[in-house]
């Protein structure tokens, strides 16, 4: 069925509700209104309200009830409405979820799924254009999950409900309704922790995720007819990382560009620039370069331009590394 | 019951007043043995309590916060639990531990140092201790809304101090439990101060136990020296929130008769009068008077639960210094359900770097 990842989210949560009478939807508007953007469309209807639920305007207490349910045996889906307001539940996140494993020795686990629209480019309100995902990768005992296409987006989130651990799953706001894709009907799991080879190439190892995956996939279209052939790794989960798929890219193409939407500093691209130097130095020809944000705050609509990292900054970059 | 005492009016749950009379018309019908059976648990929690202190002192054990004044509330609120319902403690509730069955020895290797202590045994309903204060609320609610979701008549308990009504977590979880009606009972024990921060630079409302009728819950003062009216109060809080009746907020008004923490001096903040004022109300003394006048106690009890209190703390003290400290797996094997590869990495570099520093 060619459907968007709006859709694809929407039947993957759909489908485990049907199979897991233990998967329960809570957050801000989830219900009557099926979200603001639509995600859980018709589930209440489907499934009602004790397994749909509508809470009130609390995110701190959304996660934390949700870490509730899940130790009583549940398996809670918690929406945030936007990555920007997921901060008011940071305690709950990082001081409970990612540790009541650890905390109890294992007699306590937290099957819990974060979902929240993620990322800029949509012209948004101030908040709504967050792209913190490094926060969460910092954190021992969760883990993060960005889907770029609807039928990654479906499996990714149907493993990530059958996870056992916690998952902040960080959908991209401006892909929402970019595409339609076909999406296998049947239920389908893509695991955790595996990212995907988009493009095969011998010159480059660009890596990336989320939203700009299609940014990346021009760019590489684009310096294909000009002869340089970069292999494309979607990352899909960023935490935990699939480290071995890059570096063995790597270590084929002795080069490789990071291209992330969030702030240079600190951003995950200084994760994976580490990573390689220290497992894959002696494969490179050249020096890692990242794409990424400037180290300020998200514009707003005026200036978001400015910001977000487009196919023509990427092409430039793949030329740089390419001259070394 | 629960309505005749009105929160919003200062009027206070007391059965045992601190001169010996007894309200005979709400004293519970408890047979004799639960009540010796009381008074021995408030009896072990002291005896514990004090064991765990000198430990800290001689450098045995970290750490700890003493339940020292606290004996009251804490064994008569849990005496009343079942097995069925869950409860959410907080770091000061070495009481409702040993009421509800949790190993003593678990208490003691908990404050030296070591995870293994809350990996609650199987059959405790007993959550893991929660540090950060109040972010323990929101989990209990959503416990009570899965017990409610499986068709489970039980309730469930959450511990927390008069500090932790000033978070926000506290806010939004009794707002929860008002909003799904869920079968909680909010336990706060009032001691008076969070650290040195005294409960009248808390909150400027009269009492806590009010401040439940803002999310349509109902609250009840209870003196939380007094284990009878405890025992009254949960065991009618339970029943409510089992039958589907809703959450209730209960205050327990007590005092910290020791330093916050062994890293505290009490005599920072607060003078000695005061704590002498309290002393006198002390809730064990308060329980062996009421025992005494119905012939349920004398010398000989007495010495036998000292007794069997200090062999059973000694007991859990052995045990818990002969437990082995944690190998390096232990500390990874527990953030995900699997070894991730790159903790693989991280775990075999550790074992490596013990290899190196033990040349």
């Amino acid at each position: 069925m060619m459907i968007n990842m709006v859709q694809a989210l929407n039947q993957a949560m759909r489908q485990e509700m049907e199979r897991d009478d233990r998967v329960i939807i809570l957050g801000e508007d989830v219900g009557v209104d099926g979200g603001v953007f639509r995600l859980t469309e018709g589930l209440l209807e489907q499934f009602g309200r004790e397994r749909v639920i509508d809470t009130p305007l609390a995110e701190s207490a959304i996660i934390g009830t949700s870490i509730g349910l899940a130790v009583a045996g549940l398996r809670p889906v918690a929406e945030i409405q936007f990555m920007g307001f997921i901060y008011l539940a940071m305690n709950q996140i990082i001081s409970h979820a990612a540790r009541l494993r650890n905390r109890s020795r294992g007699r306590y686990t937290v099957p819990l799924v974060v979902r929240t629209p993620y990322g800029a480019g949509i012209r948004a309100l101030e908040h709504h254009s967050e792209s913190t995902e490094a926060l969460f990768c910092h954190i021992p005992g969760l883990k993060v999950v960005v889907p770029s296409t609807p039928a990654d987006a479906k499996g990714l989130l149907i493993a990530s409900i059958r996870d056992e651990d916690p998952v902040i799953f960080l959908e991209p706001t401006k892909l929402y309704r970019a595409g339609r894709q076909e999406v296998p009907e049947d239920p389908y799991e893509i695991p955790l922790g595996k990212a995907k080879i988009t493009r095969e190439g011998e010159d480059l190892t660009i890596v990336a995720w989320g939203a700009m995956m299609p940014i990346v996939e021009r760019a590489a279209e684009q310096v294909e007819k000009e002869g340089v052939f970069p292999e494309v790794i979607d990352l899909r989960t960023l935490a935990p990382m699939d480290r071995e798929t890059i570096l063995s890219s790597v270590a084929r193409t002795g080069r490789l560009l990071i291209v992330h939407e969030a702030p240079k500093t600190c951003g995950l691209g200084a994760e994976i620039a580490a990573h390689v130097s220290e497992k894959a130095i002696f494969s490179l020809e050249a020096p890692i370069l990242r794409v990424t944000a400037p180290d300020i705050t998200v514009p707003l609509a005026k200036g978001e331009d400015y910001y977000y990292p487009n196919p023509g900054l990427v092409v430039r970059a793949i030329k740089k590394i390419m001259e070394q | 019951m629960l309505e005749n005492f009105n929160p919003l009016k200062g009027e206070m749950l007391q059965i045992l007043s601190e001169t010996g009379e007894v309200r005979r018309d709400l004293e519970p019908q408890l047979s004799p043995a639960h009540l010796r059976k009381i008074y021995g648990l408030m009896v072990t929690t002291r005896i514990a309590d004090l064991k765990a202190l000198k430990l800290q002192r001689q450098g045995r054990l970290g750490t700890f916060a003493p339940s020292l004044g606290h004996e009251a509330c804490q064994v008569g609120s849990a005496f009343c639990l079942s097995k069925e319902d869950w409860v959410f403690p907080y770091f000061r509730d070495l009481g409702t531990y040993l009421t509800l069955g949790f190993p003593l020895k678990n208490f003691f290797l908990y404050w030296m140092g070591n995870e293994e202590a809350l990996r609650i045994p199987e059959g405790l309903n007993i959550f893991t201790i929660s540090i950060p204060v109040g972010s323990h609320l929101p989990h209990a609610v959503g416990c009570a809304l899965a017990l409610k979701y499986q068709h489970r008549p039980s309730a469930v308990v959450a511990y927390f101090g008069d500090g932790a009504t000033s978070e926000g977590d506290f806010h939004e979880a009794l707002n929860f439990a008002g909003v799904f009606r869920t079968p909680n009972v909010f336990i706060c024990f009032n001691n008076q101060y969070a650290i040195s921060t005294p409960v009248r630079s808390q909150t400027a409302s009269l009492n806590i136990a009010m401040k439940a009728a803002a999310y349509g819950l109902q609250g009840l003062l209870v003196d939380g020296n007094d284990v009878l009216a405890m025992a009254v109060a949960t065991r009618e809080a339970l029943n409510k929130a089992r039958s589907g009746g809703g959450s209730t907020l209960i205050e327990a008004l007590t005092y910290r008769l020791g330093n916050h923490t062994t890293s505290d001096d009490a005599s920072r903040y607060r003078t000695e009068t005061e704590v002498e004022e309290w002393r006198k109300k002390d809730p064990i003394d308060r329980f062996k008077a009421y025992l005494k006048s119905k012939d349920l106690w004398d010398e000989a009890f007495e010495s036998r639960i000292q007794q069997e209190a200090e062999e059973e703390t000694n007991q859990a003290v052995a045990e818990a210094e002969g437990a082995p400290p944690p190998e390096p797996e232990d500390l990874f094997i527990h953030t995900f359900a699997g070894l991730t590869p790159e903790l693989e990495d991280q775990l075999s570099a550790l074992k490596n770097r013990v290899r190196e520093d033990e040349r």
